[in-house]
């Protein structure tokens, strides 16, 4: 009987590794496992046998059962292993071909640098001021210290629409309403952007509306000094930390002194190149201190108050910046155009 | 200003500085140096040559073989000018030279003869044409005075100079005179400056008996002098007059009229010179013209005067516009022997009128237009006198007929050095400060820290103590200021409200995929009332004009941001890009008068138009062109971004846009906007395909957007859902069902959403059905069948009284 036994195993293992499927694998588990199978036919015969022998041969029995059954079973994980390889391998698609397309928007890239250059101010405590684009000529002009007949109006021809209103030229307005507001008690700390509109024929370097950006900043002590370390901190964000600025003397009817910011050149760190004009500094903005007609006429006493005022273009920052050959880009709304500075 | 570096070393020594190191300096201290001009180191080696003989060519009729004694040789130079002639003196190249254009002169032989050299033209040495004297256009150019034979022809010619042009701001006009801009650059130096001696030999005969001055209208002509200069011979002026005229960019005329332009360019004083005999009278009466009262200029002009127009008359008619132009009767000419020169001030208004009204800007006009140097308008009169007495032969009579009502302002500020100090954020000592003003030649007095300054005549622009803080640290260096942050009150800086809720608009729109367009807020006459929400419309606005528009495309103020909008998508469109999702936010201007009489109401709008595919997933065949409930989703986001409830969209009628797909959208009571798509004819117009657009009112958006920052519990009792469907008309709004069902279903009711819309087969014509999936939750316990039970009756019986309904089964 023992014999028989370990016949069965041979042969029940011997099939185990020649199945070559589930199917066959499930046959040999109940043609040897099965109550019908042989070695339940061997148990019954035990009947027969002695009592010392029955345990014995009772225990090669299970052992032979269990060795069938734990063959069967790692057979069976690895039949099921290759059949789910298999399965998978036929669900493959093509990895290579493009996804379901999200559609994708952004900033017009004016409004970015805009928004860029109102968080560098607001970091350094400046508040977000606006204010209307169709305006009296005394907030454009008389208040900023340009009375009618200033020769200095001929600079920014301007869309009138009656004697006493136009479309604004600059966003100066803005500050002049913002300090009367105040009505004589500082500090007043703003940046104004917005829109601004010039009575110029468009080409590639005039828009006859355009942005503007300025700042404000009136308080007790405030100095030029001051004024040369905020635009210093500007530039260094906006610009990167290479770069260097300096002051030039210039002229503006609203500030006195007047000066006008360079930056170093990228291009050519100061030596001079085309870009720049063989200069190796490029103008980015006009600054001054507040002229003390403007602190006057918006209730500011000159001699309690001191500020600094300045201004620049983003459409000027951003053909800079980006080489943007064309100011009409701004405005034509090419998605191929606008479609670029989303991610910059 | 074009500044001559030769001329300006008259006044002022600059050999210790390059010419790019001088306009270096000049820029920092606040003048613009835009260009420098110089073909100095372009050419080299031309002497004068004193043409000995000259005689034809052998072999070639054109051309002739002259014998030109150079001084230290005598060369045989061939020649095809026309006028080359024997006894001339003449520009000659030498072998060797080098001309402008980078021509290299060298031995060479022409038809069989050698040519040691090349006589030149002035075009040929660089001289612009325009500036180069009609005798000599078509051939070599010939020293008119006595020049050495081998002396230095570019030095004679003015060769060797370099020309800085000045970009000059408004205040800085005394810039507009050598002498002007010797004191500044004198100031940037440290250097001394040299002026102009002027003196006058003159003869016993006097002014007054020939000629008398009256001004009727003080004010526009607070002086006018009159000089009378005898036997003068017109002829060409000196060449180091016409030298420095052409480097200031002024054409030599003759040497009267080339002497005012010297002065004109050397004090900033513009002067006129009258041929005394054709004057027609011994009076000068300066006046304002008469009405309708005519003139002919000397650019052979007649012209109309207004009122309000300066003129200079003979007490008859007049001979002037003042300031402006001469007139042609009396211009002086070859024949002129007696002049009568004008040195006047006239009012920078009066000038700047009627120069504009004739459209005659000159070098004189722009300078009385900035404002003369009060002080120096006689000096600059008998600097005239002088040089027409050395260079036109003149005899200056004795005296000036003038009137002078000139009221001259000195204008002393006084402060100290604190306040520049403390406004620059410097600490500049006071001997610091008394040596700038020494630079500037700004008369002070000082005592300690104090100073007194008064302001010269020639710097009109200073008037005020910042003024003198400006010329202080300009001179200073603005190099030289420290780096400093505002030590004041400190301020935190930030956004509103509504900023920051346009920020939050912005990122909403572009990340649902639109791009941010910025079109123009002028527009023309059309589109200024194209496509306007009817709650704007009902106001009856009319569209702001501009009083003088430079082009019909932007005369109007927009009334909304669509029409433009829908240009930027036909722009688009044309160059094939298709697909387009713009969105905008912008202010429209409301004007309620036919006369605009105030500012407008400034309304900001956010718009957006959609064409073209919103889904183009190509390969795997979902490609689905945008429609009306794309736009209406991307309106429902931004509502629920920013958490307004209660929107309702109610079919509208609205001009320009399709009858029937399109929306006015309510929140509450308030009308907000609309949504839709353009009406296919104006479509068709734009050669757009289907376009949808959201039009919506901001600051009624703002104001609506609830930013309260709330947490609603996680719901702990599972919520259950049912599904209805009924039957009615196809003309019932789904919108209408939703909030009967919303209603009827309280309080258990959370959310309603329609799942599917079906008409067609096995359905009445006319009808269609609607399908709804309710979703109940009770946030206090697990909800009950009964409860269900019991809304979704209230819920089947409203709707079916409402709409006469019928429940699908
Ligand atoms: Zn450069």
């Amino acid at each position: 009987m023992k014999e028989r036994l370990e016949e069965l195993k041979q042969e029940a293992l011997n099939k185990v590794t020649a199945a070559s499927d589930i199917k066959e694998l499930q046959e040999v588990r109940v043609s040897y496992l099965g109550k019908k199978g042989p070695i339940t036919e061997v148990l019954r015969g035990m009947g027969k046998l002695s009592a010392e022998e029955r345990p014995v041969v009772g225990q090669l029995a299970n052992d032979v059962r269990e060795a069938i059954a734990n063959e069967l079973n790692q057979k069976q994980d690895q039949l099921e292993k290759v059949a789910l390889e298999k399965k998978l391998s036929e669900e493959s698609i093509d990895v290579t071909l493009p996804g379901r397309p999200i559609p994708t928007g952004g900033p017009h890239l004016l409004t970015k640098l805009i928004e860029e250059i109102e968080d560098l101010f607001i970091g350094m405590g400046f508040q977000v001021a606006e204010g209307p684009e169709v305006e009296q000529d005394y907030y454009n002009f008389e208040a900023l210290n340009l009375p009618k007949g200033h020769p200095a109006r001929d600079m920014q021809d301007s869309f009138y629409i009656t004697e006493e209103l136009l479309l604004r030229t600059h966003t100066s307005p803005v500050q002049a309403r913002t300090m009367e507001k105040h009505e004589g008690r500082g500090p007043v700390k703003i940046i104004c952007p917005g829109k601004v509109y010039r009575r110029d024929t468009d080409d590639a370097t005039h828009s006859h509306q355009f942005t503007q950006i300025e700042g404000l900043y009136v308080d007790k002590n405030v100095r030029m000094s001051d004024l040369k370390g905020v635009l210093n901190a500007f530039a260094k964000k906006m610009f990167g930390q290479t770069r260097e600025i300096r002051l030039r003397p210039s002229f503006f009817p609203f500030t006195e002194p007047s000066v006008e910011m360079d930056i170093s050149c990228k291009m050519c760190h100061g030596e001079g190149c085309s870009v720049c004009k063989q200069t190796g500094w490029i103008e980015i903005l006009g600054a001054g201190m507040v002229h003390p007609n403007v602190l006057k006429m918006a209730g500011f006493d000159p001699d309690q108050y001191t500020g600094f005022a300045f201004g620049m273009g983003p459409e000027r920052i951003a053909m800079l910046k980006y080489g943007i050959d064309d100011i009409r880009h701004f405005y034509t709304n090419d998605v191929r155009f606008l479609k670029q500075f989303h991610h910059a | 200003m074009l500044v001559s570096l030769n001329w300006l070393k008259q006044y002022v020594n600059v050999d210790k500085v390059s010419p790019e190191e001088l306009a270096e300096k000049v820029t920092k201290s606040g003048i613009e140096v835009e260009s420098i001009e110089s073909i100095a180191d372009q050419i080299s080696n031309v002497v004068v040559g004193h043409v000995l003989s000259c005689e034809q060519h052998p072999d070639a009729d054109k051309l002739n073989v002259c014998q030109v004694d150079v001084g230290d040789e005598q060369l045989q130079i061939i020649c095809g000018a026309k006028n080359v002639a024997a006894g001339q003196k003449v520009a000659v190249a030498k072998p060797g030279a080098r001309l402008p254009g980078g021509l290299k002169i060298k031995k060479a032989k022409l038809r069989g003869e050698v040519s040691n050299g090349m006589i030149c033209s002035l075009e040929e040495l660089g001289i612009d044409p325009k500036f180069v004297p009609k005798e000599f256009e078509d051939g070599i150019y010939v020293f008119q005075e006595d020049v050495e034979i081998g002396a230095n022809a570019i030095e004679l010619l003015n060769l060797d100079d370099a020309i800085l042009e000045f970009e000059l701001t408004p205040n800085r006009s005394d810039c507009l005179s050598m002498l002007g801009v010797a004191y500044e650059v004198a100031a940037i130096l440290g250097e001394d400056i040299r002026l102009p001696e002027v003196t006058v030999d003159g003869t016993d005969q006097q002014v007054e008996d020939y000629i008398k001055v009256k001004v009727e209208d003080a004010t526009l002509n607070p002086y006018y002098g009159a000089f009378l200069i005898k036997n003068v011979k017109v002829g060409p002026s000196p060449l180091w007059i016409r030298n420095r005229l052409i480097a200031g960019g002024i054409r030599p005329i003759n040497n009267v009229v080339d002497i005012t332009n010297y002065v004109l360019l050397e004090y900033g004083q513009p002067l006129h010179a009258f041929d005394y005999d054709l004057f027609g009278s011994k009076e000068v009466v300066v006046r304002t013209a008469n009405e309708g009262e005519t003139i002919k200029t000397l650019d052979d002009e007649v012209r109309t005067l207004e009122p309000d127009h300066l003129v200079i008359t003979n007490g008859k008619e007049a001979v002037a516009i003042a300031g402006v132009m001469g007139g042609a009767d009396s211009e002086v000419h070859d024949g002129t022997t007696t002049v009568l020169l004008e040195a006047a001030y006239f009012h920078p208004q009066s000038v700047r009128k009627a120069s504009k009204d004739h459209g005659l800007r000159s070098e004189a006009s722009t300078r009385f237009e900035k404002g003369v140097d009060p002080k120096r308008v006689k000096e600059a009169g008998l600097r005239a006198c002088q040089l027409l007495e050395q260079y036109a032969n003149g005899e200056v009579l004795e005296g000036v007929a003038e009137f002078n009502d000139l009221d001259v302002q000195e204008h002393v500020i006084s402060f100290d050095t604190d306040k520049i100090n403390n406004v620059l954020g410097t600490s500049i000592s006071t001997p610091e400060i008394a040596t700038i003003l020494e630079k500037l030649r700004f008369p002070y007095k000082q005592n300690d820290h104090s100073f007194e300054v008064t302001a010269p005549t020639r710097r009109g622009d200073i008037t005020i103590v910042e003024d003198m803080v400006e010329e202080v640290a300009r001179i200073y260096g603005y190099d030289n200021l420290p780096f400093t942050l505002p030590a004041g009150s400190s301020s935190a800086g930030g956004l509103t409200v509504k900023q920051k809720l346009k920020r939050k608009i912005h990122n909403y729109l572009q990340g649902a995929g639109l791009n941010e367009a910025i079109t123009y807020s002028l527009t023309t006459e059309e589109y200024a009332s194209l496509l306007v929400d009817p709650s704007i419309q009902e106001r009856n606005p009319v569209p702001v004009k501009l009083a003088m528009p430079m082009s019909e495309a932007h005369s109007h103020l927009r009334l909304s941001l669509l029409p433009e909008m829908l240009s930027s998508i036909q722009y688009n469109v044309a160059r094939r890009q298709e697909n387009v999702a713009l969105y905008e936010l912008g202010s429209i201007y409301i004007n309620e008068n036919e006369v605009v009489t105030k500012q407008p109401e400034e309304k900001l709008r956010l718009s957006g138009a959609v064409t073209g595919l919103w889904v183009n997933n190509q390969w795997q065949k979902e490609v689905k062109a945008v429609d009306f409930y794309v736009v209406k989703g991307l309106v429902e986001g931004l509502f629920q971004v920013l958490r307004i409830n209660n929107v309702s969209y109610e079919p509208a009628q609205i001009k320009d846009m399709h009858p029937g797909r399109t929306a006015i959208i309510t929140v509450g009571n308030q009308k907000v906007g609309f949504t839709g798509q353009i009406h296919p004819s104006l479509q068709g117009q734009h050669d757009v395909t289907d376009t949808y657009v959201f039009d919506l009112d901001l600051d009624a958006i703002v104001s609506l957007a609830n930013l309260e920052e709330s947490y609603e519990l996680i719901p702990r009792y599972p919520s259950v859902t049912q599904d209805l469907a009924f039957v009615v008309d196809e003309s019932i709004a789904s919108q209408h069902m939703m909030n009967a069902i919303k209603k009827a279903g309280q309080p258990f009711l959370k959310d309603v959403q329609v799942f599917d819309i079906y008409q067609g087969e096995h359905m009445e014509p006319g009808k269609k059905s609607i399908a709804f999936t309710l979703r109940f939750q009770d946030p206090e316990g697990t909800l009950k069948d009964k409860q269900i039970e019991e809304a979704r009756e209230k819920i089947v019986t409203a709707v079916k009284e409402t709409f006469r309904a019928e429940l699908r089964g």
